[in-house]
């Protein structure tokens, strides 16, 4: 068990380090003088000659890579032109509006999707089944910021329900916190929402038609006990790992919600620093989300023995 | 055991949605009918296929449809609501008033005529990203799964390309490479291209073990030969397949990434770009952001829909698989 979390863990590392070494390349296949690209267009010489220094640009190439990885490893992710500050602060200063976003949204998408899914499964082919399967197909279909403008114009526009776009620190009252999130956590789960319901009715569907879920009806066990202990306690590895795989999802849905939004954070970051040729900062903040990528599903795969105990490594 | 995040499917609907139950026949004795039958009766093959045509002749016959040209600039009949009446002079110098049917941005120029013809940018994009991403993945999947030597390496390299999530992806490649149409295909081909390299080596894993390639190997057929009269048919279904989901997601690709104004040029008109313009004006005018909306949905749609269909016609294998 243990010699596999090791593994496991161990496995992670080449995989970072080609997102790095791609990440790496994309700025060295660019045409012109990368240390020039860094700086963007108001650096002096002497700044430009600064950033060849702290980038070691007079290496070879392979030496570039790892003072590069180095400087990442030990917080230095260089410095933002644009904004005038080193990335590592940018990136603090943002993390929280976006975090709060992913965690709402993964937490909505849980508790809404899981008992529909159940529901659809166990009432294969009724009007709630066939309800899900609709929406999971159309919530494919429609992109974040048609879902989000759509909510904005009926919920705050028309009805006034909610603030048209923003954001309030936790810090600055919870209430205030919680109201405008509402409308950009219900935009980004929609998609998944489809993908965990359709997921869960699948899986659940599958485990309904074993044997021992009818052994525990026949020996007298109540539905709900039937249906939470057996067939949701078995279906729930597909359920995680598609919840896993739906981060690279949530991710690209960041990046448009908080842009639709109006939030200050990570994905904002990302398209304001892309539109200003912050290379820096675009950088890191690819780093960031495919390290979070890449992470949760480690995780994810470790909690695979606590989930199924029947499986081994 | 699974490997890093390679083992993970992409992030295309398809791959996530199969339905492990859709391909079980339960009347395995009876002859089936041709697949042209087969799919003829598949209700959303026809829908998908029929919505797609609509579009695609909407995108074609664009010029006909509408006299306005969706670039021309008009400052004197600027955020009109949809049905509201404009005037303007025309090139004569005549005064002419005119209804615009889907209303004006805030540069004058008319949604309707930028609608219609948006729709030319969201297929060509949808289709060169699935024909030029599922040839570059069928060709390295057939080599790296038939040589073993190159397979670890080339596998390595696609479980990095994987993890970087490919909305940021595209994002970063058009921004290193300045926007224009060229770009954001190739920026949003790039990331697709490691998920059909996983689908064609898993079939070529599969097949290479076959007796029939294993005789092919004995009496001496060179590996070229091998690879396109025995592997490379096996592909073709799974690939059309996919080659429907990647257009789907292309398409929305394609608009999030012009309507985070890091697509195609803001002047062209495509379905992001009319949305990206009308954000400004938004509470007033929703309609420029809605419409446009509609549309986009409804062409992901129909793409989906066609997917999803011919996944359960063609390639019964691979809906069981997930």
């Amino acid at each position: 068990m243990w010699v596999y979390v090791a593994r496991r863990i161990a496995a992670v590392i080449p995989v970072l380090l080609v997102v790095a070494l791609i990440v790496f390349m994309m700025l060295r296949l660019t045409p012109g003088d990368p240390a020039a690209v860094i700086g963007g267009d108001s650096a002096t010489t002497a700044d430009i000659a600064q950033i060849r220094e702290n980038l070691g640009l007079d290496k070879p190439m392979f030496s570039q890579f790892f003072i590069w990885i180095g400087n990442m490893l030990t917080g230095n992710f260089g410095e933002s032109f644009f904004y005038k500050r080193p990335v590592a602060t940018l990136i603090i200063d943002r993390i929280e509006p976006t975090l709060a976003l992913a965690i709402s949204t993964i937490t909505l998408a849980t508790l809404l999707a899981v008992p529909l899914g159940t529901l659809a499964a166990y009432r294969q082919g009724s009007w709630i089944d066939r309800g899900v399967m609709a929406f999971s197909v159309v919530s494919f279909s429609v992109p974040v910021f048609v879902t989000g403008y759509c909510l904005i114009w009926l919920l705050s526009v028309k009805l006034g329900w909610f603030p048209v776009q923003g954001y309030q620190n936790i810090a600055a009252g919870f209430g205030g916190f919680i109201h405008r999130l509402v409308l950009p956590t219900l935009a980004l789960g929609t998609i998944y929402i489809a993908l965990i319901a359709r997921m869960t009715r699948t899986s659940v569907l599958e485990v309904l038609n074993e044997d021992y879920v009818r052994t525990a009806r026949a020996k007298g066990l109540p539905e709900m006990k039937v249906v939470l202990g057996h067939a949701l306690r078995n279906a729930a590895v597909p359920i995680v790992t598609v919840i896993g795989v739906g981060i690279a999802l949530l991710i690209g849905g960041v990046v448009v919600t908080e842009s639709v939004f109006n939030i200050p954070g990570l994905g904002r970051l990302t398209v304001d620093a892309v539109l200003a040729r912050d290379y820096p900062t675009v950088q890191a903040v690819i780093m960031l989300f495919s390290v979070a990528y890449v992470l949760v599903n480690l995780v994810i795969d470790l909690l695979y023995t606590v989930l199924d105990p029947r499986i081994r490594y | 055991m699974k490997a890093a995040v390679s083992s993970q499917p992409g992030d295309t609907p398809g791959d996530l949605l199969a339905d492990p139950l859709a391909g079980a026949d339960p009347r395995p004795a009876r002859p089936r009918p041709s697949i042209w039958k087969r799919l003829a009766a598949n209700v959303s093959v026809v829908l998908g296929i029929i919505l797609i045509l609509l579009i695609a002749l909407m995108g074609v016959a664009a010029p006909v449809i509408t006299k306005d040209d969706p670039t021309a600039i008009n400052p004197a009949g600027r955020n009109k609501g949809p049905g509201e009446e404009i005037s303007y002079r025309n090139d004569d110098g005549k005064r002419v008033k005119k209804m615009v049917l889907m209303g004006t941005d805030t540069l004058g120029r008319d949604i309707f005529s930028r609608v219609v013809y948006g729709a030319r940018v969201s297929l060509i994009v949808g289709i060169l990203v699935a024909v030029t991403s599922v040839a570059i993945g069928l060709f390295i999947g057939l080599v790296s799964g038939y040589y073993r030597w190159l397979d670890s390496i080339v596998m390595r390299f696609m479980d990095g390309l994987m993890a970087i999530p490919s909305i940021l992806l595209a994002i970063a490649l058009v921004s290193l490479s300045g926007a224009s149409l060229l770009a954001v295909i190739v920026a949003i081909a790039i990331p697709e291209i490691p998920r059909v390299v996983r689908l064609v080596r898993s079939i070529v894993l599969s097949i290479r073990e076959e007796p029939y390639v294993e005789a092919a190997i004995s009496v001496g057929t060179p590996t070229p030969k091998i690879l396109y009269r025995h592997v490379l048919p096996n592909t073709i279904a799974p690939l059309i397949v996919q080659a429907t989901y990647i257009c789907g997601s292309a398409i929305l690709l394609e608009a999030i990434l012009s309507f985070l104004g890091v697509g195609i040029p803001p002047e062209t008109p495509t379905w992001g770009n009319i949305m990206a313009e009308g954000r400004g004006m938004f509470q007033l005018l929703p309609h420029n952001i809605l419409i446009p909306g509609a549309f986009l949905t409804l062409t992901v749609l129909a793409v989906n829909m066609l997917g999803d269909g011919l996944r359960d016609t063609l390639d019964p294998r691979m809906s069981k698989k997930l």
